[in-house]
């Protein structure tokens, strides 16, 4: 009953989405009000249906309703309630749905926060945001239902993948969705700010927000991602070039884009048609990234042949809202004109070169993804891109990209002086170099990635404290004179600062970590030891254990620094019987500068093990990185604008004295 | 979302793991140009892993071929086209410098070149101030009849 109210409340929301998308942009069109109000009660009213509609399926996972094919195909009695409640996103029906759930949620915020926007931009901001929830809802009422019910239910359900029975990993699509979806919130101002045609500061105040959230929700999903394959794949892996890592990285680049370029639009007025078009890229990046994952296309073109309903779906939706609007912003791009100076050295100027290093990195990610793809309809031929040419072909833009960015950051709005801005870097400078220079002497040659990468990372880092150091006059003026003006600089400043910050802690970690990761792989038998690293690490034993849902061999080592063990750590190879799967449980030592990782393999006909050590140095710092980042844009979605809102003409309350 | 892309290897993978140390050469610097070979090569049969660290069976064979071509005394090179002459390019994970691969490769470089020269375009251009318009055509003929009228 539950399972076909949940259905019933996906096709009530599906037809409140549909009369969403018309109303209010006929009503917009001829200045009728009360149509344009429909809007906001039809967007809550919209989430509150598909919330329902999701946890009426979250309700089947919970209970093990195996009359529900879904539930059959990814849940288990006996697996733990986490996961059960996990489940409900772990297969593609289930995490559509959480995508139109975050859809419908964006929507409804502008629906309740969106009190001083002007109405008829609000009306058609959500006519916009309702019409791409109306594409996916039809994707999925028509292709990929998820409350099918079987006419037979089986007595177990065939469980969840082993491998995203893991925390990392049941957060993971939430976060990366947020991100996803949070750039429709871009999408939908742009396209109804071309219809309006007018893009100004107020505009730019209200994108930028969603824009920056999206991106932090991003960064963080995507971390997460990196993360759970870095202990769970056994191998110590955190980023593989594979499509589906590409999908949701070409997003985050976009955004990161957009979010600087939206700057320039709310504070010096320019820079609009590009912002506009950057804005609807982004969303693109997010739909061909969907696509790319839920079609199968990248992985086999031939899978996709053999059942291309989904595929062709969501290509259609694709044509349909990157068509729609590119033939829109064609059309309307020339009202948005805007005849702001600047000089040619200037704030504008740098951030245009960010944008441009951004957007091309983009483009090669792009090509680099699908170009199997085009290779094989042109010419037939097979193809293969990966890491090797991502890595080639990628990093400069990023390293050229890192060297600007303490320069381009620090100069003044519309008119610079390079020598002028330069003077609190000088130093910032001298010392990233002569810290690579030491990196490179202590390393005695070898790879130029741990050096390079250390100047850059310092570089950034120092950078960002010189900034910070300019702005509060510190050393010019007195302490108390410093921590005034510290409390008076907007979050918006700290943001940038932390964030930057974070890039050059995450430079760092993987320079460091790519030059110097060392590895070890040996038939251990117990009471084996070896040196590795400056450890000795001991094998003391393996023995079977079981865990509610896999039986497990379990290893135990000892890692011992000059004779005293540190830290006892046990890997372990595990089996989940329902779904004849192996995986592996990797045990880490972490500390700041290094993690010990230790994997167990298969035994040897001998009767030993093959153990397989890696000394991870700074892997720690990849997500401390990663979060530092994500706070940068915390820091900078607290500032004051965004609290006020957008900006209005509006007297001060008279509040009478008491 | 990872995940989906290694499944397929790790259901055919049964017990295999990576390299074995039973594979292991004895000689550390021919090891390591194995491992660097492996690190380019792609598990033909899986969806985006390299034959190092792939589970799946013809990876662990390409990874003993790949061996045995440098205990030979194969360059790397001579290895790399041992391998893509049986299963051709569709094993390389870094697609040859190739006319047929040349939009690749050379997207970066010329989208970079193309948007520097618009940006660096728009750049100067913003640092000029616009000028009023001229005077079209008709707006001319009537500013000489009224300076004649004067």
């Amino acid at each position: 009953m539950i399972a076909e109210l949940g259905h019933f409340a996906l096709i009530l929301a599906f037809v409140v989405a549909i009369i969403q998308m018309v109303v209010p942009m006929w009503g917009a069109h001829r200045g009728w009000a009360n149509w344009m109000q429909i809007a906001s009660p039809a967007a809550s009213v919209q989430f509150a249906l598909t919330a329902f509609s999701f946890g009426a399926l979250m309700w089947a996972f919970i209970v093990s309703d195996f009359s529900v094919q879904l539930v059959v195909a990814n849940s288990h009695s006996a697996k733990p309630m986490l996961y059960k409640v996990t489940g409900t996103w772990g297969n593609h029906e289930g995490s559509m749905l959480l995508w139109v759930l975050i859809l419908t949620l964006f929507g409804a915020m502008v629906a309740w926060w969106g009190s001083d926007l002007p109405q008829g931009l609000k009306a058609r901001v959500l006519s916009v945001q309702s019409a791409i929830a109306v594409a996916f809802f039809a994707f999925l009422l028509f292709t990929s239902n998820p409350f099918v019910r079987l006419e037979f239910p089986p007595i177990d359900g065939r469980d969840l993948n082993p491998l995203l029975q893991d925390p990392g990993l049941a957060f993971h699509p939430p976060f990366l969705y947020l991100g996803y979806v949070g750039l429709s919130m871009a999408f939908s101002f742009a396209v109804a700010a071309l219809i309006e045609g007018k893009v100004d500061a107020a505009w730019a105040r209200w994108v930028r927000p969603w824009t920056l959230a999206a991106w932090m929700f991003l960064t963080i999903g995507i971390a997460m991602g990196s993360w759970w394959a870095y202990y769970e794949l056994g191998w110590g892996g955190w980023w593989f070039w594979d499509p589906v890592e590409n999908a949701s990285f070409m997003p985050w680049l976009v955004a990161a884009a957009l979010l600087h370029s939206a700057i320039v639009v709310e504070k010096r007025d320019t820079l609009k048609t590009w912002t506009i078009f950057l804005a609807i890229l982004a969303f693109s990046f997010s739909l061909i990234g969907t696509f790319i994952v839920r079609s199968g296309v990248i992985t086999s073109v031939h899978a996709f042949a053999n059942d291309p309903t989904r595929g062709v779906f969501i290509l259609v939706i694709l044509g349909i809202a990157i068509g729609g609007a590119l033939t829109l912003f064609a059309a309307r791009a020339h009202v948005l004109k805007s005849d702001a100076v600047f000089s040619v050295v200037s704030r504008e100027s740098g951030l245009v070169m960010n944008n441009l290093l951004l957007v091309v990195a983009t483009l090669v990610v792009f090509f680099g993804t699908l170009w199997p793809l085009f290779a094989e309809l042109l010419t037939g031929r097979k193809v293969s891109v990966g890491p090797p040419f991502f890595d080639l072909a990628f990093t400069p833009f990023m390293v050229a990209l890192a060297a600007i960015l303490p320069l381009f950051s620090i100069l003044p709005w519309k008119r610079a002086q390079l020598g002028r801005a330069m003077r609190p870097l000088w130093g910032a400078l001298a010392l990233s170099v002569a810290s690579g220079a030491l990196v490179w002497s202590l390393q005695t040659g070898g790879r130029m990635l741990a050096p390079i990468g250390t100047v850059l990372a310092v570089w950034i880092v120092l950078g960002a404290l010189a900034d910070l150091g300019h702005r509060v006059k510190f050393g010019k003026a007195g302490l108390a004179e410093n921590l005034r003006r510290a409390g008076n600089l907007p979050r918006a400043d700290w943001g940038k600062l932390v964030a930057h910050s974070g890039m050059g802690v995450l430079i760092f970690a993987i320079a460091a970590i790519t030059a110097w990761e060392r590895e070890d792989l040996r038939v251990m038998t117990s009471g084996d030891s070896f040196e590795m690293g400056g450890y000795e690490i001991r094998m003391e034993g393996v023995e079977m254990a079981r865990g509610p849902n896999y039986q497990a061999e379990r290893g135990t080592f000892s890692l011992l620094k000059d004779g005293q063990v540190i830290s006892v750590v046990y890997p372990e190879k595990r089996f989940y019987p329902v779904q004849q799967f192996p995986t592996t449980e990797a045990a880490i030592d972490r500390s700041i500068t290094r993690d010990l990782y230790v994997t167990l393999g298969d035994q040897q006909e001998d009767g030993g093990w093959a153990v397989r050590t890696y000394v991870k140095p700074y892997a720690n710092w990849l997500w401390i990185g990663s979060i530092i980042m994500s706070l940068g844009g915390v820091l900078s979605l607290t500032d004051r604008r965004y609290r006020l809102g957008a900006p209005q003409r509006k007297l001060p309350d008279a509040v009478p004295a008491e | 979302m990872r995940w989906g892309a290694l499944v397929a290897c790790l259901l055919i993978a049964g017990q295999v793991w990576a390299v074995q140390p039973d594979e292991v050469l004895s000689d550390p610097a021919l090891e390591a140009r194995a491992r660097a070979i492996s690190k380019e090569l792609r598990c033909p049969i899986c969806q985006s892993e390299n034959i190092d660290e792939s589970n799946a069976g013809v990876a662990r064979d390409l990874r003993l071929v790949v061996r045995e071509r440098l205990v030979a005394g194969d360059t790397d090179r001579q290895v790399v086209d041992f391998v893509v002459a049986r299963y051709g390019e569709y094993v390389l994970f870094r697609p040859q410098f190739s006319l047929g691969n040349a939009v690749l490769w050379l997207a970066g470089p010329l989208f970079l070149l193309l948007g520097l020269v618009i940006s660096v375009g728009f750049i100067r251009n913003r640092a000029t101030p616009a000028k009023p318009q001229a005077l079209s055509a008709t707006e001319q003929e009537r500013l000489a009849k009224l300076l004649e009228k004067d």
